[in-house]
């Protein structure tokens, strides 16, 4: 079987620094594989270019037998691919319900719909209130964006990913800021996903990452070091010399 | 939810009287206040159309007095060759005609520029768009048939069915439910589904693009419908001061354009009513003894930018204050 994604010698960089190096990479349908590798190793950089956000210098991306380096960022949700932000990037003026259900907007291929109140549209308004609780938002639904907290602000992003249906969710750092308590829940709750959705997920908690990949990939100065099952990685030298600091 | 309900109110209140008070004023023999009210009302549809890509799209133009300007002479050029010949195919008395003509072409000038304009942000679109508005405006100074820099009179206002624009008061009327009917579409866009993606690539526009969007189609598509709805205000301008001229695209008019959706409220239905309205009166009252008229309602708007979210509505619906970042 065709992995859903397969990442050919990708390559990146930004000035004299090289964000992605060479990158090869396969994803399989229904994994969660995880990514780590130190600050500055070039993880969101990689995503980014998963989505489209950015342009590689080179190498291929394919998603789903098809070859994706080229399209556009749009069309790339469309196949399939969802992301959420590491810094969290949400539509703080809106609220939090709308926030999801132009999420769901989105599945319906385009919104050139201009009469209906979306608003008044109940079927985007029912997904997103499940995809919201899911995460544990949904009475929070009709408050503004910019009044939750930072913790709900992570789950919020996740809600949006989720709300998208899309086949492979690209998380960077959810559990970014949060607080031990916090951290707990979406541990538990990413873990309920495993299985239903393709998940590429970056992570610099160990816990988290030992407890929820079926493989993870080392990436060390934008290059793969090492790709395997957690006990492989936590036990392969390379790893632990040049990144979990073990001698 | 009390500040909607405000708002709501608000925007009753002030069409009402828009309906109500310029009629009596002319049968109490105060013609004068008709005329005003005319302008007001006609000026009001070019601000509501540019709230919708300024308020709601978040798309600065400072070019679209041009629209004006097409749609004003898409009705003077056919009066002027219907009554002085050549050019037969376009010319015309015909008000339906020419109005087709001004949102037609409007929407074209706006899907062509559109086009170039929408591939930049920020400062460079402000620029750009001010850069096509000017080409148009020195096209028109250049053409000498149109009387170039010295403008063109219409000598016969459009023939329409039902309506007689050489009354004052049926051409206020035409320009007030035709203002009635803008602030309808405008709302209707903004809550649609379009409305929603729209508003979002306002607020962060790469989020809205990974869900899925393209959102310079959706962008491209709004500056296309708020490009029309200025060229309409255009030829109803052109029926009103039944004299046409480049000035009336200079860049200043668009300036004084985004100045009144600013000042009034942008992205609500009352706002870019409101600020038509204070530019109005201040335009009358400072204008009568300053010619720098311009500068008290600089300084206003700067209060207003500076103080007040949600500019004017915002003063008179108890928005909050700007909080600092
Ligand atoms: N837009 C950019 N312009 C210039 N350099 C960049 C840009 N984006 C990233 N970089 C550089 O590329 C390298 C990789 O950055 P990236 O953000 O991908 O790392 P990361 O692994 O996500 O780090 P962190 O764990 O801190 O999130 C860094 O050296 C960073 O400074
Ligand atoms: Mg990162």
């Amino acid at each position: 079987m065709q992995p859903l994604l397969k990442i050919t010698g990708l390559k990146k960089s930004f000035g004299g620094v090289t964000a992605t190096d060479d990158v090869n990479l396969e994803v399989e349908e229904g994994e969660l594989h995880a990514i780590i590798g130190p600050n500055g190793a070039g993880k969101t950089t990689l995503i980014a270019q998963l989505c489209g956000a950015l342009k590689p210098d080179g190498g291929a991306i394919s998603f789903n037998g098809n070859d994706i380096t080229s399209k556009p960022a749009h069309s790339r949700a469309g196949l399939g691919i969802t992301r959420s932000y590491q810094i969290t990037s949400l539509l703080m003026d809106m609220s939090v319900i709308d926030n999801v259900a132009l999420a769901v907007q989105a599945r319906s291929g385009h919104s050139f719909r201009f009469l209906k109140a979306a608003r008044n549209i109940s079927h985007l308004r029912d997904e997103a209130m499940i995809a919201l609780g899911q995460v544990g938002l949904d009475k929070r639904a009709d408050d503004n964006t910019r009044e939750l907290s930072h913790g709900e602000h992570r789950q919020l992003e996740i809600a949006v990913a989720l709300a998208s249906n899309a086949k492979l969710m690209l998380l960077d750092e959810p559990m970014a800021g949060l607080g031990p308590e916090e951290s707990k829940t979406m541990i538990e709750f990413l873990k309920s996903l495993k299985g239903k959705r393709t998940i590429l997920l970056i992570e610099h908690d160990m816990d988290a990452v030992f407890a929820l990949a079926d493989r993870i990939s080392v990436l060390v100065y934008g290059r793969i070091i090492a790709t395997g099952a957690p006990d492989e990685i936590r036990f392969n030298d390379d790893v632990r010399h040049a990144y979990l600091g073990e001698e | 939810m009390g500040t909607l309900r405000k708002k709501g109110t608000l925007t009753i209140v002030v069409m009402a009287a828009l309906a109500i008070l310029p009629p009596i004023l002319l049968w109490s023999g105060q013609a004068f206040y008709l005329d005003l009210a005319t302008r007001l009302v006609i000026l009001a549809i070019a601000a509501v159309s540019l709230n919708l890509i300024l308020g709601y799209g978040g798309m600065a133009s400072f070019g679209h007095a041009a629209f004006i300007g097409i749609g004003a002479y898409a009705v003077g050029i056919p009066v002027y060759h219907n009554t002085y010949g050549e050019f037969e195919i376009i010319a015309s008395y015909s008000g339906l005609f020419q109005i087709a003509l001004a949102v037609g072409i409007s929407a074209l000038f706006a899907l062509i520029t559109g086009m170039i304009c929408l591939r930049t942000k920020g400062v460079y679109f402000i620029m750009i768009t001010m850069a096509f508005a000017q080409m148009v405006f020195y096209l028109f100074v250049s053409l000498d048939i149109y009387g170039g820099d010295d403008g063109l009179v219409i000598d016969i206002r459009s023939e329409l069915p039902l309506v007689n624009l050489d009354s004052p008061l049926q051409l206020y009327l035409l320009a007030y439910g035709s203002l009635v009917v803008a602030m309808l579409i405008v709302r209707t866009i903004t809550r649609s589904q379009f409305g929603m993606v729209l508003q979002g690539a306002k607020g962060n526009n790469e989020r809205v693009v990974t869900l899925g969007y393209n959102t310079y189609a959706y962008r491209l598509t709004a500056y296309v419908i708020s490009g029309a709805m200025a060229g309409y205000a255009g030829a109803l301008l052109g029926n009103f001061t039944t004299f046409i001229s480049p000035e009336m695209m200079g860049w200043t008019r668009s300036g004084e354009l985004m100045f009144m959706v600013i000042l009034g409220g942008a992205a609500t239905t009352i706002g870019p009513v409101l600020g038509s309205l204070v530019f109005i009166v201040i335009e009358e009252v400072f204008s009568s003894f300053t010619i720098y008229w311009h500068l008290p309602f600089g300084i206003m708007l700067i209060i207003i930018v500076l103080y007040v979210r949600g500019g004017l509505v915002g003063l008179i619906t108890g928005g909050k204050k700007k909080r600092g970042k």
